[in-house]
């Protein structure tokens, strides 16, 4: 058997080879339908899910992504078969999973702590899903072979699992959780473990993996960066429920609520009233009295006190305070190599941080204590829901 | 410069001597108590079985080998010719049977009470673990003579069913194979208990759970996973059951009334009424070399499993 290669897969929605394919409705993995998940019982009941509905499409690189305790684990776990949903369904190819035991379901996990049995080595771990599912002998071998081959491990298949380092556990657990061809693979925060330099390499490693084997993957992970830059469409979460779906860049640079824009990259938050709107764009007038034009979502009718955000990168500091949509003192620039952060105290009192990409050519030639003007690019700043 | 590496080598060597012989001086406590409380009267048993009886207990000095002749033979009062005797031989096959039963028996109630306990939150296993050695808290022999009163022709399992009218004459129970056997369940039980629970509050469970997520009925999580990693504990408690029932002394001889005898009582024999020294070392040899041949199959057969899962 041969891992079959991108068989007639649909489009991928997101950012491949530097071109934005858009999204396309394709088959659904996993749909997750109005989801509840309460642990505890009277007083002490906590809703880790509240009535979570979200379509996670085949082939697609889903990512849950969230701080600790935001619900992404527990989703993950219902999937998995760990542990029952409260209340809702949960269907895999329009079948309901929700009430089988996860031996039942073609869904395989790659745990955060690898879970590998100590008691067998390599090659017997990645065949044991095949084993249990009663495959033959000979068949178990050339798949397991196969899987030594994909995540390169085929010198160490008869170590044991605790003789292996910490990055070659973490392709063992992978192996293994590839070899029965499930379905839909979760993945479990599975570089959390890793060093940086490693965590690099398997997500590079993990990106491959899913186009070789065309699996549906879910990754939980609470580390933004990595959420951007490995998935196809990204699910914010907090506080048990789903906050925004979409693709990376939809959530970037169109972050739906306050809290999907703070968790994602650095944002400058400006408060203001709202004076007037026309046609998707609000005028803001902010605490220096500056008006500052600013979008909003569709779903969302601002009025009255709101939050402007504003990406660091998506302003530019200009010598002539006047000519700027808001002004300030710069109060310090910090060199990072690859850019220059200038944070400017403006002058209503809000801080704000400007990121600047260096090249050769820039001279800097603000220093701290200078009066700055700051220009937003166009549809830098946006009016988002608290 | 070459006079003080030489000077540095000297220092090092002498401080490896000065370590060498502290740690020496720090075993010698563990040496004494296994030399004068372990070597020393096996030393004594050993020689003592070589030498012939004294009529009234003790030894003689004077080399002999009749008390091993004695254990499979009887030499003729008339004729002094040895005759095939399998009576002590019997006695150590049915002490071995009762261990073996016990330890099996154990492993089996023993399994799931160590998991149910391995599985409560660690506030309840705590509680778990006192429950289970409240009965050390009092003596073995007050615990099996309460196991006499409740077995007996009179006592609390009979008079309940004949009170009952389930029955119309008592059970007998005691001074019979089962009330040993039931005896050695009874006393033995914990110590099989503690060591699979001490192996299975190890396991991690995430290892469960990554095996029902392979496709594992719990069957096979069972026999694949749980019972391939808590082995240790397995291999521990049954020898904790096994050497110590095999040697039972006090639940035989009250719950068997000395009719039944076990290897304890019999060896105990020897020294009181039987008046044999010579031939009660023996006995206790040859059981402690069976012990050793028994255990060494055992130890190999187990952590060969360990070893290739």
């Amino acid at each position: 058997m041969t891992i079959e290669q991108e068989r007639n897969l649909p489009p991928r929605a997101g950012f491949l080879n530097g071109v934005i394919v858009p999204e396309q409705p394709g088959k659904n993995a996993i749909e997750v339908r109005r989801v509840r998940k309460v642990f505890g019982t009277g007083e002490a009941q906590v809703a880790a899910l509240d009535t979570v509905s979200v379509s996670i499409r085949e082939n697609e690189f889903f990512t849950l992504l969230g701080p600790s305790g935001c619900g992404k684990t527990t989703l993950l776990r219902l999937i998995a078969g760990f542990d029952f949903p409260s209340a809702g369904e949960i269907l895999l190819h329009g079948q309901d999973i929700a009430p089988l035991p996860p031996f039942k379901r073609p869904v395989n996990t790659v745990f955060q702590s690898y879970a590998l049995f100590p008691h067998m080595t390599v090659a017997d771990n990645i065949g044991f899903g095949l084993e249990m599912l009663g495959k033959p002998k000979a068949e178990i071998k050339a798949r397991v072979g196969e899987m030594l081959k994909l995540v390169k491990m085929e010198a160490l298949s008869g170590r044991r699992t605790s003789q292996i380092s910490g990055g070659q556990q973490q392709r063992v657990a992978l192996a293994r959780a590839l070899a029965p061809q499930p379905k839909v693979l979760l993945l479990d925060e599975p570089l959390s473990a890793l060093d940086y330099k490693l965590r690099k390499e398997m997500q590079i490693e993990l990106k491959r993996l899913q186009h070789e084997t065309g699996i549906t993957f879910i990754f939980v992970t609470h580390d933004q960066e990595e959420a951007l830059t490995m998935s196809d469409r990204i699910a914010v979460m907090s506080a048990g429920k789903i906050l925004q779906v979409g693709s990376p860049h939809d959530i970037y640079d169109r972050p739906a609520e306050r809290f999907v824009a703070d968790f994602i990259g650095e944002t400058n938050f400006l408060k203001g009233t709202v004076v007037s709107k026309k046609s998707g764009v609000a005028t803001v007038k902010i605490a220096s009295d500056a008006m500052v034009a600013a979008g909003f979502p569709d779903s969302f009718e601002p009025s009255g006190e709101v939050t402007v955000v504003v990406r660091p990168e998506h302003a530019d500091l200009i010598a002539d305070a006047a000519k700027g949509t808001v002004a300030g003192t710069l109060s310090n620039v910090v060199y990072f190599g690859t850019d220059t952060h200038y944070h400017v105290k403006l002058d209503g009192g809000d801080d704000f941080i400007v990121r600047h990409q260096n090249s050769r050519s820039s001279a800097v030639a603000f220093e701290p204590g200078a009066k700055v003007g700051i220009v937003f690019e166009d549809g830098g700043a946006r009016i988002l829901r608290d | 410069m070459t006079n003080a590496v030489s000077q540095a080598a000297l220092f090092e060597a002498k401080a490896a001597r000065t370590a060498s012989r502290r740690h020496r001086l720090l075993s010698m406590p563990a040496l004494i108590i296994i030399g004068v409380f372990g070597v020393l009267p096996l030393l004594i048993i050993c020689i003592y079985s070589f030498l012939a009886a004294a009529p009234y207990g003790g030894v003689q000095w004077k080399f002999s080998t009749d008390a091993y002749l004695n254990f499979l033979f009887q030499r003729d009062i008339f004729d002094d010719t040895l005759q095939f005797t399998p009576d002590f031989l019997i006695i150590y096959l049915r002490s071995f049977l009762f261990a073996v039963v016990t330890t099996v028996i154990c492993l089996l109630l023993g399994f799931p009470t160590a998991y149910f306990m391995a599985t409560r939150t660690p506030a309840q296993r705590n509680w778990w673990v006192l429950l289970i050695t409240i009965p050390f808290w009092s003596n073995l022999l007050v615990r099996t003579l309460a196991i006499m009163f409740i077995i007996r022709d009179e006592g609390l399992i009979n008079d309940v069913l004949m009170g009952l009218g389930v029955i119309e004459k008592p059970i007998t129970m005691l001074y019979t194979n089962f009330a040993i056997q039931l005896g050695l369940l009874y006393s033995f039980l914990p110590f099989m208990i503690l060591p699979l629970y001490a192996s299975l509050e190890k396991l991690d469970f995430r290892l469960v759970e990554a095996a029902n997520d392979l496709y594992a009925t719990r069957r096979q999580v069972l026999w694949r996973v749980i019972i391939p990693l808590s082995l240790p504990g397995i291999i521990a408690g049954c020898l904790l059951v096994f050497i110590p029932a095999l040697g039972a002394y006090v639940t035989p001889l009250i719950l068997g009334g000395g009719i039944h005898l076990m290897i304890g009582d019999l060896i105990a024999q020897q020294f009181g009424s039987g008046r044999n020294w010579p031939l009660g070392c023996a006995q206790a040899l040859i059981l402690m070399a069976a012990v050793l041949v028994a255990l060494y199959f055992y130890v190999r057969n187990t952590s060969g499993k360990i070893q290739h899962g």
